[in-house]
């Protein structure tokens, strides 16, 4: 309940996050309609989804996980620091959160290159030779870790630009909510992946 | 064209057309919407009027039936995508809500004007899909598959184009529902905020939460025909249905979206006209948000033929008929509003008496639909066709209609003239009937939707349908003259011309850029007369 006057254009606080979150609401769901397509076709070609889940590298979704589950690290002590006014140590932290996406996204390149170097790629004839479920399978795979990764690089240009305004003064101790609401998508993205790594790479 | 110290007359750093479409205003970017989606209001009912001359007669009349399949698809995605499911919300929502709830604009402006690009690019592309690749979308405005995966027509452009309309949507929703969190006037606890913000709450609520699923399912369409993922198509192991589906968990809700506002603005006209506070303030509050949460329950009413268990279809059946309970709430609402009120039947009240006489037919077929047993016999055929035109366009464009009466004046600064909008009432409200009533008819009888020709025992009631439709277009004729026409040359309008109590009323016509001279502070409830 809210009885702040509006006679003044400041910026709310509150309401910048408030937004936020409710953008935050929209991305889950956007995902949420893959975990539901997800979970139709588990269903209905469970061991297919096992030998395929199987195929796939589990020491690059662990690599990869590490990495996001750190960079959120880095992401939420890049705010924390600039609260308190040290500028430097939240520049250095933005930089590490940068690059560990980075990193997570070249990683990915590997990993996708791989299958597609075997022919493992929508629509392709050797896929579709392996069958339905196999089809299926991959298909998410390729649309979820796809998706997810255009996250991933929105996230990376995002804190980019976060990174440029604080260098030129605009985010500081007193004005952060624009890198606070940065953070919060950035652990969006990484809370997404915490549930995709299992379900891609583990379940089996 | 107006004087004063109105918003039309701000000094904005940009020059001409600039300051319109560069503008953060909300009540710029709602006559932005207004204009946008009335331009193309008037497409949508020319390509109507050329399918009811279509079907003047069995066999060819005046088009081929792959045009008339394009015809009627293109008249599906513009009435919806760019004309009702904006509607309400962006045009009058934007330029009434801050108003409404005493601010001085919406929460984030520049988000707000970026919504309208989007709105714009979205339609600019579905325009260029009419035109390019393989011509106009030919798959009814619901894209199912497999014909739309199939179909050689420029699907892709225009579904990414309705795609561009979806983010517009729920921008707009997450705009209006932080505003509405954060800025209202001091002393406007949550239960002292007028009907219509109650309405735009609930709406965007529901454009948060269903929007995405869209997005993603047109997505995967896009997909589906970019790359043949496969997940529609059983010969690579999908399944059509989920298409289905998925289009309906977002489609659904998308009927509360577009009827949500109509149903806040009745609220607002009724107490203003009888002269009385509005009978169960709360429950139509309460009633707003169940049918929003409940709206998020039913799609699967929309597949009954389609294939599923029977356990779902009773579910989904039993879900549908609890979903008409808050409905029923509102309209006996409605009318206990006017028992005992000293009526003043100017047009806006006009419209809005339309709008719940229209509504309650819409309605109640729609429990017609929604019965198992009824359901196998109207599935697909004229019967759809009418209860969705008398609950979309009986419902929310009568509500619309009444709305853009009832805040002309604010809007505008000038008065309409009453007469000749009462005649236009008179047009539109005849020719509905007349247009969309044998449709009922035609469809128990079992004539099918979409079809391009028909038995010859169906022509009368073909002919009588055609018929209305012309009448109602005299009828939108007359009145877009009259509010165009009194824009220019009517009255001028004082700041409370009905003698409205809600905080808007309270601002000088056309309101001044800050909307207030001084911020206004709410000590009661709205609605309070006398």
């Amino acid at each position: 309940m809210s009885n702040m006057s509006i006679t003044e254009h400041r910026p709310d606080y509150e309401g910048s996050r408030l937004g936020m979150w409710i953008f935050l609401f929209t991305e889950m769901l956007l995902f949420a309609g893959l975990f539901l397509l997800y979970s139709v076709f588990r269903t209905r070609y469970s061991p297919e989804f096992h030998t395929s889940s199987v195929e796939l590298s589990r020491t690059a979704g662990t690599v990869n996980t590490i990495i996001l589950l750190t960079s959120s690290l880095t992401m939420a002590l890049s705010i924390s620091v600039i609260k308190s006014g040290r500028r430097g140590m939240s520049l250095l932290f933005q930089s590490l959160t940068v690059s560990l996406g980075i990193l997570f996204l070249v990683n990915k390149y590997f990993e996708w290159g791989a299958k597609l170097w075997h022919g493992i790629y929508p629509n392709s004839p050797e896929l579709l030779q392996r069958g339905k479920g196999k089809t299926m399978f991959y298909g998410l795979y390729y649309l979820m870790t796809g998706l997810h990764g255009l996250h991933v690089l929105a996230g990376v240009i995002l804190l980019t630009i976060m990174f440029i305004m604080t260098v030129n003064n605009r985010i500081n101790r007193e004005q952060y909510v624009r890198l606070e609401n940065s953070g919060l998508y950035w652990h969006l993205v990484d809370v997404v992946w915490v549930y995709l790594f299992p379900v891609f790479y583990l379940i089996n | 064209m107006i004087t004063g110290n109105s918003f039309y007359n701000a000094q904005d750093k940009h020059k001409g057309i600039l300051s319109w479409i560069l503008s953060t205003d909300h009540k710029r970017i709602g006559l932005l919407y207004l204009t946008a989606m009335f331009s193309f209001f008037f497409v949508g009912v020319i390509l109507g009027l050329l399918i009811r001359l279509e079907l003047i007669a069995p066999g060819r009349t005046i088009m081929s039936a792959p045009a008339y399949n394009a015809v009627f698809t293109v008249h599906g995605v513009i009435m919806i995508f760019l004309f009702i499911i904006p509607g309400i919300p962006a045009g009058l929502g934007n330029f009434l809500l801050p108003l409404q709830i005493g601010a001085r604009d919406v929460a984030f402006p520049r988000l707000n004007l970026m919504s309208w690009w989007f709105y714009v690019s979205g339609a600019a592309v579905i325009l260029i899909s009419l035109f390019t690749g393989g011509g106009p979308p030919d798959t009814g405005w619901t894209f199912y598959v497999p014909y739309s995966i199939r179909t050689g027509t420029n699907v892709t452009l225009a579904v990414f184009g309705v795609f561009l309309l979806g983010i517009s949507s729920t921008l707009t929703g997450l705009n209006f529902v932080t505003t509405i969190h954060r800025l209202r006037a001091s002393g406007m606890t949550w239960l002292r905020m007028p009907l219509f913000p109650w309405a735009l709450y609930a709406t965007g609520w529901v454009q948060i939460l269903a929007t995405p699923v869209l997005a993603l399912t047109l997505l995967l369409l896009i997909f589906e025909r970019v790359f043949g993922l496969g997940f529609f198509d059983p010969a690579k192991g999908g399944d059509p249905l989920l298409f289905e589906h998925l289009f309906w968990i977002y489609s659904h809700p998308a009927v509360y979206i577009m009827i949500l506002p109509a149903m806040g603005v009745v609220s607002e006209i009724i107490p203003v006209f009888a002269r009385r506070t509005i009978f169960g303030y709360r429950l139509i509050v309460f009633s707003s948000l169940a049918i929003a949460f409940v709206g998020y329950l039913v799609w699967g009413h929309h597949m009954f033929t389609s294939g599923m268990s029977d356990l779902s279809k009773v579910v989904f059946s039993f879900l549908t008929f609890i979903v008409a309970v808050p409905s029923g709430i509102k309209i006996f609402n409605w009318v206990s509003s006017l028992y005992g009120g000293s009526i003043d039947m100017k047009s806006p009240l006009l419209y809005t008496v339309a709008f719940i006489f229209l509504f309650s037919i819409g309605g109640i077929t729609g429990l017609v639909n929604s019965a198992l047993a009824t359901n196998i016999q109207v599935h697909g055929t004229y019967f759809i066709v009418a209860h969705f035109h008398y609950t979309m366009f009986g419902g929310t464009a009568f509500a619309f209609f009444a709305a853009l009466h009832f805040w002309f004046p604010k809007i505008f600064g000038k008065m309409f003239r009453e007469r000749l909008a009462n005649t236009a009432w008179f047009f539109l409200f005849a020719g509905f009937n007349t247009l969309y009533f044998p449709m009922f008819i035609l469809g128990w009888q079992g004539m099918p939707r979409r079809y391009y020709d028909y038995l010859p025992q169906f022509h009368t009631l073909q002919v009588i349908s055609t018929i209305g439709s012309w009448i109602l277009a005299t009828g939108l004729f007359i009145m877009f003259y009259n509010l165009i026409s009194s824009i220019f040359r009517g009255e001028k309008a004082l700041s409370n011309p009905w003698g409205g109590v809600t905080l808007e009323w309270k601002t000088s016509s056309p309101p001044p850029v800050e909307n207030f001279e001084e911020p206004p502070v709410v000590t009661g409830a709205p609605y309070r007369f006398r």
